[in-house]
């Protein structure tokens, strides 16, 4: 570009054209598509004059329930990138048998599927998660917004801007080849001197930054702001688990941001934590990394236990059985979970008492889980059982998810472990317990609160096909992994040379075709609920004769939540009330006060991209002066006086009158 | 007992289903893998007394308390039971008393580290035997085995005598890995500066699959080695051929050997340079740089003081690398100079190893880029003569000069 090499290094650092991958068919058709796909969206937005809504009532919105709905579209759109890696991979693995080298050669597969891990876990599981919480923990509390509604917008645009960090790897530069921990001395500097390292530390440092802040605002939403009378013994079983999953947040997610943070020194300046050199200790990392790693699985499938426990109580008509013990379950679950992080590495030469009592743990945390499936067993038990959508993604995972559970006892042996480590043996555990918890709960989840988001219930229809496609899909996806680790296969093999194993693979691409056709389903159910919405509508929002407060409220309900905020006086707040015959206040509404949206957190968030991006290309001008602005902009933040403002008494009037009045038509 | 006749139970249905495929690892060949199948049999049965009851129960109940099914009892404020309670909490306790005993007692018996006590179930190990030691070395990306009693050494191939207990000792040279013989007995990381030991003994006769299980880099789905078990006589022969190897594995040959890349050829070497296997442990097999023990002994006396920044550069070892021209092994941009996602084989790979089956437009050349000069083309198959001939001078690979041929070409 520049005939002075030394301007083009100050101007553009690393940068150079070749970093984009022009050369490479299957990024340009990728590149072609999102770019289409980028201009209908914005054609669109555009044609139907959406931009003035989009960004008044939803980017610079500081309410809960619109950023939980963000935080959703968020990780569904980050789940097509990560599936596609995921079809790209299984495709690969069927075909590269012998002679065939398949179509992926290393430099690409392994990037693909260190993006995949990555994605799948920073960037789709997490936003769920956090989405879900965000729209349901204030409504279960009878809250009429977190306790920092300004930090939970910034929170969400930080994560943002690091699924913005992941997905720029694909088009200038590369991702990091190093698997989804990047154990050094593989991702230091020496070993991989590209940019794909950096960009995996600044993507998940960025968006470590949401959820931290994020975890921290829902913990204190749960501890001060519950209606009253609701003492923790009357918290919602889902609330419940969220408090413990972001106290689980705040304790492990600084060991990974200063892991993180010393693997980029050693990165950048130089230092040598994790390096081979100077007496650097690459198995610091491995513990340190697993040290946040653990928890993390439970961070994820916390809330998910939460989803099933609402979902069995409510579909089977009966109060959940054993509430103190769940609750005691959950919190045991949170504390053991910082005790087990060693079997993550049983095979690195620790002594065998150590790893006996890493096995142990392990086990240990078997007995609650197991407690809270018998738990949901005895919720079933003398029931009515109402097999609408939520209720199959409930059985579907009771039982594969006792599958999975079992076989990561197994794991937690360590003599098995030596021979099952590292083999695909491990990698269909890990999706029998994420795919079969963590996502069964969270589609679980969506399906069971969309109504209360939009006002109409999915399609049933087409909600059976997703769940029926995902259920197969998965088992048809990752039992031939089983199969294939107990014939020693083992994970992030690009090439196999026996054919005898190829069966295997194609059953499970297979497998991976059902469940794109239950991604496809579940898009589709969204798209026809949307079309069918006045035949699906709830008026009453109450559609699953719920038993929590948010069925007390609207669907969806308004932006203050409870025009009186609810009191309550037994544990399933919502179903108390209906049984003692609660009337609906109709007058006596005044002026509720609210949190005032602000862009901010976007501008912050779009900054934190620039900023990153230079960082990773060593653009250095560029990273100072983006630098300098996150901390203009934080401090000039801090003199917005425009926080709040009053929903006027008339309006509140308005609405509630409003709601009356369809509550009366129905009846 | 218990745990015998859960495993006869267990074998039947399993062999049965799945007798189509090798599943090496329920029917290894080494007493370790073996007594770690028998574990993983047993637990899983201990499990399995609960497992299928919840899943069975699961499924009844969701079955028999259907809506549609107004038969069953209905009690919507049933929510407590003691005795229910005590049970659900108690069950899952009793599994993992018995699974956490099992563990601990096996977790001892079959700790890597620990030497054999027994040839097989039924044979105990003999009073006078000396093990085999074996040194395994993970390189980028291939495997080297030294025999120190035997003298010699080996690149991705190890053979052992039947019953004999062998002990490895492990180590890497850049990465993790990790050491895996299915067959054999469970994995092990091999890592740079670390020595991890394993202990195993192999019972029948027969070549098996060994691999790396740790990614370790682009070259590391290729990175299998071959574990023959021999009768003595056959394993004799075998050190034999390698000692007729008349190849040394001189410090020279090793920094050549160590240089990055695929699919290595299986080589004997018929001598080894003494001490080459602690100086690789100890990270300094490159002239000049300072061991790591002896590092450690300065600092268990207290450390140098400021006098230790003399030693700063002896104590560089990742560096090597890039002094001489072997890029990082996931280098695209960086300082190469390479472009990203490029499909062109990395800097400093040996092209050596390279067994080209070439595809038509790659248009390898080896004479025109060989950029260090040492392919001695011993076990080489020839270039592909038929369709890269004239293409030399015709590629501008960069300025590194890189071989044109993408890595994934590489392995044939």
């Amino acid at each position: 570009m520049f005939s002075n090499p030394d301007l083009q290094k100050l101007l553009f650092g690393r940068l150079t054209l070749d970093a984009v991958p022009l050369h490479e068919p299957i990024l340009l058709i990728t590149f072609a598509m999102v770019g289409l796909g980028g201009l209908a969206v914005l054609g669109g937005l555009t044609y139907f004059r959406l931009w003035g809504p989009l960004w008044r009532d939803w980017f610079t919105s500081v309410d809960h329930k619109k950023i939980g709905i963000m935080y959703i579209v968020l990780a569904l759109v980050m789940l097509l990138r990560g599936f596609a890696d995921a079809l790209m991979m299984r495709a690969q693995q069927a075909m590269a048998f012998g002679p065939n080298e398949g179509y992926l050669p290393p430099h690409h597969y392994d990037q693909i599927f260190t993006a995949h891990g990555v994605i799948m876990i920073f960037f789709v599981a997490m936003p769920l998660v956090t989405g879900l919480m965000n729209f349901v923990v204030p409504l279960q509390i009878g809250a009429r917004d977190v306790a920092f509604p300004f930090l939970n917008n910034f929170s969400f645009w930080m994560t943002v801007a690091g699924a913005v960090t992941v997905m720029a790897s694909l088009f200038v530069g590369e991702f990091a080849r190093t698997g989804w921990l990047a154990y050094p001395p593989l991702s230091g500097p020496a070993m991989s001197p590209g940019v794909g390292v950096d960009y995996y530390i600044w993507a998940l440092q960025i968006a470590g930054i949401g959820t931290l802040l994020s975890g921290i605002n829902l913990i204190a939403t749960i501890v001060k702001m519950r209606a009253p009378g609701m003492g923790m013994m009357r918290m919602p079983i889902f609330t419940w688990t969220a408090l413990c999953t972001n106290i689980l947040i705040v304790a492990a997610f600084p060991i990974l941001t200063a892991v993180l943070a010393m693997l980029s020194l050693d990165r950048y300046v130089g230092t040598h934590f994790f390096s081979n050199d100077l007496g650097g200790n690459p198995m610091m990392y491995v513990n340190l990394i697993w040290i946040w790693g653990h928890p993390e699985v439970y961070i994820l499938i916390l809330p998910a236990f939460g989803v099933f426990s609402e979902i069995t109580a409510t579909f089977s008509r009966k109060r959940l059985f054993g509430y103190a013990s769940m609750v005691y379950a959950t919190v045991v679950i949170t504390i053991l979970s910082y005790l087990v992080w060693l079997h993550h590495f049983f095979t690195m030469g620790s002594g065998a008492s150590v790893n006996s009592f890493f096995g142990i743990t392990t086990m240990i945390i078997s007995i609650p889980t197991g407690a809270k499936i018998f738990n949901w067993l005895f919720t079933m038990y003398k029931g009515r059982i109402d097999f609408d959508v939520p209720m199959l993604w409930t059985v579907g995972f009771m039982v594969t998810f006792t599958v999975g559970g079992m076989t990561g006892v197994l794991l937690a042996v360590p003599p098995a472990d030596f021979v099952l480590h590292n083999s695909l043996f491990l990698i269909a555990h890990f999706h029998n317990v994420i795919i079969g918890g963590v996502l069964f709960g969270m589609l679980a989840g969506i399906t069971y609160w969309f109504p209360k988001a939009f006002g109409y219930k999915l399609d049933a229809f087409w909600g059976k096909m997703s769940f029926w496609f995902w259920l197969t899909g998965f088992w048809f996806a990752f039992m031939p992994l089983y199969i294939l680790g107990l014939m020693g296969v083992t994970r992030r093999v690009q090439h196999f040379d026996d054919p005898s194993l190829q069966i295997w693979f194609v059953i499970a691409a297979f497998g991976a075709f059902l469940i794109l056709l239950g991604i496809a389903s579940f898009i589709v159910t969204l798209v026809v609920s949307f079309l069918k919405r006045e035949e699906l509508r709830d008026l009453t929002g109450d559609p699953w004769n719920g038993r929590t407060l948010e069925w007390a409220t609207s669907s969806p309900p308004p932006d203050y939540n409870f025009a009186f905020t609810p009191v309550v006086h037994d544990h399933d707040a919502w179903w108390d009330m209906k049984k003692r015959g609660y009337v609906r206040p109709v007058s006596g509404f005044s002026k509720i006060h609210m949190p005032r949206g602000t862009a901010t957190g976007l501008i912050l968030g779009m900054i934190s991209i620039v900023f990153s991006f230079a960082m990773i290309w060593y653009i250095w001008w560029l990273a100072a002066l983006t630098f300098a602005a996150l901390v203009v902009v934080t401090i000039g933040h801090t003199f917005n006086y425009a926080r709040d403002f009053y929903i006027h008494a008339d309006e509140v009037v308005r609405t509630e009158n409003a709601r009356t009045a369809l509550l009366a038509e129905r009846v | 007992m218990t745990v015998r006749i859960l495993r006869t139970l267990l074998l039947l249905p399993v062999f049965g289903l799945l007798s189509g495929c090798n599943m090496v690892l329920m029917r290894p060949s080494g007493d370790i893998a073996m007594r770690q199948r028998d574990l993983i049999l047993a637990s899983t049965g201990l499990m399995l007394l609960i497992i299928i009851p919840v899943i069975l129960v699961t499924l009844f109940f969701a079955w028999h308390y259907r809506q549609s099914n107004k038969e069953a009892a209905y009690e919507p404020d049933w929510h407590h039971s003691t005795h229910l309670e005590v049970l659900i909490w108690s069950a899952p306790l009793v599994i993992v008393i018995a699974l956490g005993a099992l563990t601990w007692i096996s977790t001892h018996t079959l700790d890597p580290y620990r030497p054999l006590s027994r040839l097989d179930a039924s044979r105990p190990l003999p009073k006078d035997v000396k093990p085999l030691v074996i040194e395994v070395v993970a390189l980028d990306w291939k495997w080297l085995f030294f025999y120190p009693d035997q003298g010699i050494a080996t690149v991705n191939e190890i053979a052992a005598p039947v019953d004999v207990p062998i002990t490895f000792k492990i180590t890497a040279a850049t990465v993790m890995n990790s050491f895996f013989i299915p067959a054999l007995a469970g994995q092990i990381y091999a890592m740079p500066g670390m020595e991890t030991k394993l202990h195993a003994v192999i019972n029948k006769p027969g070549t098996f699959e060994g691999m790396s299980a740790n990614y370790s880099g682009s070259g590391f789905s290729r990175m299998n080695f071959r574990f023959v078990g021999l009768d003595q006589a056959g394993f004799d022969e075998w050190v034999a051929k390698a000692k007729a190897a008349n190849k040394p594995l001189s410090r020279d040959a090793y920094l050549e050997l160590e240089r990055p890349s695929e699919r290595e050829p299986v080589t004997f070497f018929s001598s080894v340079a003494p001490g080459l296997y602690g100086q690789v442990l100890n990270m300094c097999a490159v002239p000049g740089k300072m061991c790591m023990h002896e590092m450690m002994a300065i600092d268990a006396k207290g450390g140098a003081g400021k006098d230790s920044h003399a030693n700063r550069a002896r104590l560089e070892y990742d560096n090597r690398y890039a002094e001489r021209g072997d890029e990082g092994n996931a280098a695209t941009v960086g300082g190469s100079g390479r472009s990203s996602h490029s499909p062109e084989q990395p800097q400093g790979m040996k092209p050596k190893s390279i067994a080209p089956e070439v595809k038509p437009h790659s248009g390898a050349d080896h004479s025109g880029h060989d950029h260090s000069g040492h392919a001695t083309g011993d076990a080489t198959p020839a270039a592909p003569a038929g369709d890269g001939t004239k293409s030399d001078g015709t590629k501008s690979d960069g300025p590194a000069g890189a071989d044109p041929v993408a890595p994934g070409q590489l392995n044939k």
